[in-house]
């Protein structure tokens, strides 16, 4: 069942009484956002306009946009709590599981969607692989995106439910139609200028519990210290050092899960060919910026965990109270896991800071819908409405299509979240399906740009059978969940680690079944090749350009830190 | 989106949300300074709301001051 259902029924009253102040913040952050959109309608009336902002975002706009479509309310209460039940462990998905690939996004992968001209991910298979490839991608990401949109729409309403006792059907429809105005006036443009807004206030609003977190605790060492004491027996403060088995961390997990499940197959998949996230930096207005966009979003990210995994691990060794799982916080009348970042913000923020906190999370939650009917909106206008339905439409046509898309979607997504209401596992099968998608696609794209020799059969028939492999995997453990000790190599595994490895063979059939297809069959000339892979693109020189302004230093000073982050508190 | 082509940086547009926002939490902080709640907050006397909207504010002006729009842009 939803964590947060089972949180809506565990509480037994509202978590946070806000004051007028409060109220006043939160509303003058909906005006805010609904003047970006309406300022920003004047210039969004051509296709390159309003699905790619014009092509002409700085790099901090793009990678902090890039960044923020990501980081989503659901974002930062999900993972307080998962580190106050795993402790410091998921702190992986912000380092391994997302730095190495933001920098090869930046590095490597970035001049040939950039160069290529493509406006989305599956338009890149198009060019790369042809129409199939190209339609499986589209139809699987526009159905999934608005799905997921919806599920977390209806968990954003639960949590506000639970933390400020509003009522979730006020809370769907004001957030949902704020979004889709501002969308659908200024598209990209406008999605992008409220992000950058957002991760501001994202920052604002959650920066203060560390703060005063550590200041209360006396430091981390003494965080550490009274961690240990409060939780006798049990590491919650090690990255690395607890991975060597299965049973030696709450988690359940082997450090080859996290390196090769996480760190390669889900987090390349996810951050490098993603739409939601590439969308952001393809608006970028020259290569640079486009190379320096994810670079940026990565430095950001490093420090992400300041702001989400440290509030769990203050709840560790600060509350007075142990939370529980959401079973027993219902049977005992306490608090559980997913309650630990308002109880914190309860703790140390008062009127005006409170107000602010919470406009963080509406901030995260619009954010990342926003991100979800954009890149809907530019997928399904171009890549299903335009490549199989009306080919030779003008532009406008396809601007006006694109915006009734982003009502539709949110209006989808609504729909989707009254139908999770009702019968709650969807929430399980929807998630599920989408981890089905990322992997195997992470294997076509990384072919399609680096194996001149990849052919068109090859890369559909690998995503096709990377993608059913990996929905087969999936079945055969819910049929006979014995079998999870040959998927995940372990019978003590748990779902995330399953997760992991289905990730890693799936994308492995994806790879090997193009690699045979594309060897059975009659690759591409090279000249059509160009500007779309390793070695017949010509990628412009960064020869005299001051080592300062080079993506790739940056990437490496990016990559030093997090070597050193991640020595620190192995 | 930095104040190109006549539109309104979106820096600016931060540097005035922060502004109101350094306005109104400040003006909290200072109320409770003078009128402190029932049940105050833990570490209720750091009166974070001051210097933190202090903070916002400061920041939202100097934005405002660097990326206002221009004559050429009006």
């Amino acid at each position: 069942m939803n964590p947060f259902a089972l949180m809506l029924a565990a509480a037994p009253e509202r978590l946070i009484v806000l004051s007028p102040i409060d109220l006043a913040i939160i509303a003058i952050y909906f005006v805010a956002v609904l003047m970006i959109g309406f300022y920003l309608k004047e210039r969004a009336s051509t296709g390159e306009d309003f699905f790619l902002a014009g092509r002409e975002m700085t790099a901090w706009v793009a990678g902090l946009a890039f960044l923020s479509a990501n980081l989503g309310s659901l974002e930062l209460m999900g993972w307080a709590a998962a580190s106050y039940q795993y402790g410091i462990l998921a702190t992986h998905w912000y380092w391994i599981g997302a730095i190495p690939a933001m920098l090869f996004l930046g590095v490597v992968m970035m001049p040939f969607y950039y160069i290529s001209k493509t406006h989305s991910v599956p338009g890149y298979l198009q060019l790369r692989f042809g129409e199939g490839a190209r339609g499986l991608s589209a139809v699987t990401f526009a159905f999934m995106t608005v799905l997921m949109s919806g599920i977390n729409m209806y968990s954003m309403a639960l949590v506000m439910k639970v933390v400020l006792g509003w009522d979730i059907n006020f809370s769907i429809w004001v957030s949902s139609i704020t979004v889709a105005v501002y969308v659908a006036l200024g598209g990209l443009r406008s999605a992008i200028f409220n992000e950058v807004l957002q991760f501001v206030l994202i920052w604002l609003g959650a920066m203060l519990i560390p703060i005063l977190g550590l200041i209360e605790a006396g430091g981390w060492t003494n965080l550490q210290a009274k961690i240990a004491s409060n939780w006798a027996g049990q590491d919650f403060t090690s990255l690395w050092s607890t991975l060597g088995t299965f049973e030696g961390n709450p988690m359940g997990i082997h450090w080859t899960g996290i390196v090769l499940g996480l760190g390669w197959v889900i987090s390349f998949g996810y951050w490098t060919t993603d739409f939601l996230v590439v969308q952001r930096v393809l608006a970028a207005k020259d290569l640079r910026a486009a190379k320096m966009a994810p670079i940026i979003g990565a430095w950001f990210k490093m420090l992400v965990p300041f702001i989400v995994i440290l509030p769990g691990l203050l709840g560790l060794g600060l509350l007075d109270i142990k939370l529980t799982g959401e079973a027993e916080a219902i049977a005992t009348g306490g608090h559980s896991y997913n309650e630990v970042l308002p109880l914190m913000m309860a703790r140390y923020l008062g009127p005006g800071l409170l107000g602010l906190g919470i406009t963080a999370l509406i901030a995260g939650f619009m954010s990342g819908m926003a991100g979800n009917v954009s890149a809907f909106a530019t997928v399904w206008t171009y890549d299903i409405y335009r490549a199989f339905m009306k080919k030779d439409a003008s532009d406008s046509h396809y601007v006006s299509m694109g915006r009734w898309c982003t009502i539709v979607g949110v209006l989808v997504s609504i729909g989707t979240a009254y139908l999770v209401m009702q019968f709650l596992s969807i929430m399980d099968y929807v998630q599920a399906l989408f981890s089905f998608f990322i992997a195997p696609l992470f294997g076509t794209v990384l072919l399609g740009m680096l194996w001149k020799r990849a052919t068109p059969a090859g890369g559909f028939w690998g995503l096709l059978a990377g993608t059913v492999s990996s929905i087969a995997m999936w079945a055969w453990v819910k049929a006979d969940p014995s079998v999870l000790s040959i998927i995940a190599l372990s019978p003590n595994a748990k779902d995330m680690a399953e997760n992991m490895y289905r990730a890693l063979w799936s994308w492995t059939v994806c790879v090997l079944v193009t690699v045979v297809v594309s060897y059975m069959t009659k690759p591409k000339p090279i000249e059509e090749l160009r500007g779309l892979v390793y070695g017949a693109t010509d990628i412009p020189s960064e020869h005299g350009v001051p080592l300062m302004s080079k993506p790739a230093f940056w990437a490496w000073v990016v990559g030093a830190v997090f070597v050193v982050l991640n020595v620190i508190f192995w | 989106m930095t104040g190109e082509n006549g539109q309104i940086s979106i820096w600016y547009f931060i540097g005035c949300l922060l502004t109101i926002y350094g306005v109104l939490i400040t003006g909290s902080g200072i109320y409770e300074l003078f009128s402190p709640p029932a049940r105050p907050v833990v570490l209720a006397e750091f009166h974070a709301a001051i210097w933190w909207g202090l903070l916002m504010l400061g920041g939202g002006l100097t934005y405002i001051y660097f990326f206002r729009p221009s004559k050429d842009n009006k």
